[in-house]
């Protein structure tokens, strides 16, 4: 099998994020592998490995696929290091501001010239929080789409993958035939801390880098615009109570501010 | 008048609050019109559930394809309603399913797509809290049909009763849109209080609660509220997975949230730091949840909910 598992580089969640000129600020912010692509990197070396395994030479592969600036190389080196075979990073200036639709365009266009059985992506990217991106690749690439996944189950003999999809709506059972975009939730396994060897291994693979014009596609400027974007005023510190008759406060409160 | 659609919201076969919120939106940019998207043979009981806020009309289109072929079925027959109707918006609910229907719907028509709006003004202008609330923003699409989802429980609905024009709509499902099948669904476990993302008040549990929600539902039931839970809670079977609020949950914005033995991991915040009014209960005086409670009691929450359970009691009766 031939896998790809895309995954982004965001800011670190704890960071203070700002905007600047209607596009996310991610020079002066530290960025991590986004922690949702880990589970996608994990089931991904976990279905390689239930089936022979993607060692060098080995039947499987795993390939990274990011979009993102030239220090995102850190977050594949990353997935590189749990054990992923190798990467594609596309990096360019006029990606910079890049929204869902012009994203997942690009990814769509690497994964159609990789030649991918399975794709398999995190729920959400924890920067933009869209949860968009695997549909979008889904349409693009008109293959079938499993996400939301908690469990996969892939038959690599007969080309077919079955999974659990939970979401608001409850639990459905899906499968479909190769190849498919998956995204995976949360509580579908634990990932690997990357070994030292793992770390090692990974300074050695190969990250191709890729300008727009070798995907082979141009991308339009974003089709939604920010018009203007304000800092909310910071919630007012609290009233904190510790004394005995708390609750008797904690309902004053409520019923002051019409709440009961 | 310009024509603006609603994907009409059903949990279970049941017609959500979602849709009034929905229309009450579209409404400000021009006639709404609801599309039931049913299985074959219920699309007339389910259109009938569209009785509420200011839809003008409702279209139905059959087929089990939408049941079978879940999200990809669905985003196939409402790009060809957009194709046939351009609309000047499209309004979907903000969740997992409405999210991916707008994603493909949006990559179908050409179109720029908006998510998680908690507003959206007559000239099609959306507004989303971003960065865990910290920022407002404004944005509009510019390219094609402006396809948003809105976050339920955000706009202050107009509930009138309506009585919409209702026509069958014949249209084929694509076989592109058939690759994946559904062979089975559980709809999500439903106990006797309000949902979740509809409710406008939420009482949630933690880790703290160690596995005893009784005085977290007693309290919840006081004020008619949903109950939700941790990720700590849900992991450890104590509450199921459908009533976790955060990150990786439910993103929920009552008017009022309280937050019983949860420390306030960002993963926490990030499904309830929208609420208007936060109330947390915990031990430990440097919980970091505690940061943005506008009422914060450090203390037990076995002792402090059902003297509460009370208080409310006692005030209501
Ligand atoms: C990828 C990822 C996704 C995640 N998604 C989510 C998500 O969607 N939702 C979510 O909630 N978490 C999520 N988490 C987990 C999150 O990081 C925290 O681990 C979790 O929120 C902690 O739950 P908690 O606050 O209940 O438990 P803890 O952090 O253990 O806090 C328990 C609190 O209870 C207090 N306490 C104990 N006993 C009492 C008592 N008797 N009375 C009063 N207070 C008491 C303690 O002081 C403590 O502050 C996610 C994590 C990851 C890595
Ligand atoms: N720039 C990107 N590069 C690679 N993968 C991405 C990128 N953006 C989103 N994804 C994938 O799509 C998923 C959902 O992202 P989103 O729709 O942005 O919330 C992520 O978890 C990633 O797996």
């Amino acid at each position: 099998m031939k896998i790809a598992v895309c995954v982004k580089q965001v800011p670190d969640s704890w960071a203070e994020k700002k905007m600047v000129n209607g596009i996310l600020d991610r020079e002066n912010v530290d960025a991590v592998l986004n922690d949702l692509d880990e589970y996608a990197v994990e089931e991904a070396l976990r279905i390689a490995e239930a089936h022979g395994g993607n060692e060098e030479g080995g039947p499987h592969t795993v390939t990274v696929i990011s979009m993102g600036p030239e220090r995102a190389t850190e977050a594949v080196r990353k997935a590189l290091s749990m054990g992923a075979n190798d990467a594609i990073l596309v990096t360019d200036a006029k990606l910079a501001g890049a929204d869902a639709l012009a994203t997942s365009a690009v990814l769509a266009a690497v994964i159609e010239k990789g030649g991918f059985d399975l794709v398999i992506c995190g729920t959400e990217s924890t920067d933009a929080r869209m949860s968009v991106v695997p549909a979008m690749l889904a349409e693009r690439l008109n293959v079938a789409q499993l996400t939301f996944a908690s469990k996969v189950e892939v038959d690599p003999a007969a080309k077919k993958v079955s999974i659990t999809r939970v979401t608001e709506a409850g639990v459905d059972e899906m499968n479909a035939a190769f190849p498919c975009v998956i995204s995976v939730v949360e509580k579908i396994n634990e990932p690997r801390y990357p070994s030292f060897k793992g770390i090692m291994a990974a300074k050695k693979k190969s990250i191709e880098s890729r300008d727009l014009a070798a995907v082979g596609v141009s991308v339009d400027s974003a089709w939604s615009l920010v018009a203007d974007s304000s800092p909310r005023p910071p919630r007012a510190a609290g009233i904190k109570v510790s004394d005995d008759n708390s609750a008797e406060q904690m309902v004053s409160f409520l019923a002051e501010k019409k709440l009961i | 008048m310009s024509n603006v659609l609603i994907l009409a919201d059903f949990v279970s076969g049941k017609a959500t609050k979602t849709n009034a919120e929905l229309a009450t939106a579209g409404a400000r940019i021009g006639e709404v019109t609801a599309v039931v998207l049913a299985p074959a043979g219920k699309g007339a009981a389910m259109a009938s559930e569209i009785n509420k806020g200011p839809v003008s009309k409702v279209v139905i289109v059959e087929s089990d394809a939408f049941v079978n072929n879940g999200v990809a079925a669905v985003a196939d027959v409402l790009a060809q309603i957009i194709a046939a109707q351009s609309p000047a918006a499209v309004l979907i609910a903000s969740h997992a399913f409405g999210k991916e229907v707008a994603a493909r719907t949006a990559v179908k028509s050409g179109s720029g797509i908006i998510t998680d709006a908690v507003d959206v003004s007559s000239d099609v202008t959306a507004t989303q809290l971003v960065f865990g609330g910290s920022t407002t923003v404004h944005s509009k699409v510019s390219h094609g049909t402006p396809i948003i989802t809105v976050r339920p429980n955000s706009i202050d609905a107009q509930t009138a009763a309506a009585t919409p024009a209702v026509e069958t709509l014949s249209l084929q499902v694509s076989d592109a849109s058939k690759k994946a099948t559904v062979t089975s669904s559980q709809p999500p476990v439903q106990g006797g209080r309000p949902e979740l993302t509809e409710a406008n008040i939420v009482v949630s549990g933690g880790r703290g609660t160690n596995g005893d929600f009784s005085a977290v539902e007693g309290f919840a039931d006081s004020l008619g509220a949903a109950v939700g839970a941790s990720r700590a809670a849900t992991d450890a079977g104590w509450y199921p997975h459908s009533y976790q609020v955060g990150q990786t949950g439910k993103t929920v914005s009552p008017q009022l949230y309280v937050a019983c033995g949860i420390s306030g991991a960002i993963q926490h915040r990030a499904g309830m730091q929208t609420s208007k009014t936060i109330v947390v209960i915990n031990k430990d005086p440097e919980a970091p949840l505690f940061e943005i409670a506008d009422f914060g009691v450090v203390g037990d929450l076995f002792a402090v909910l059902p003297k509460a359970t009370e208080g409310v009691k006692a005030r209501k009766s």
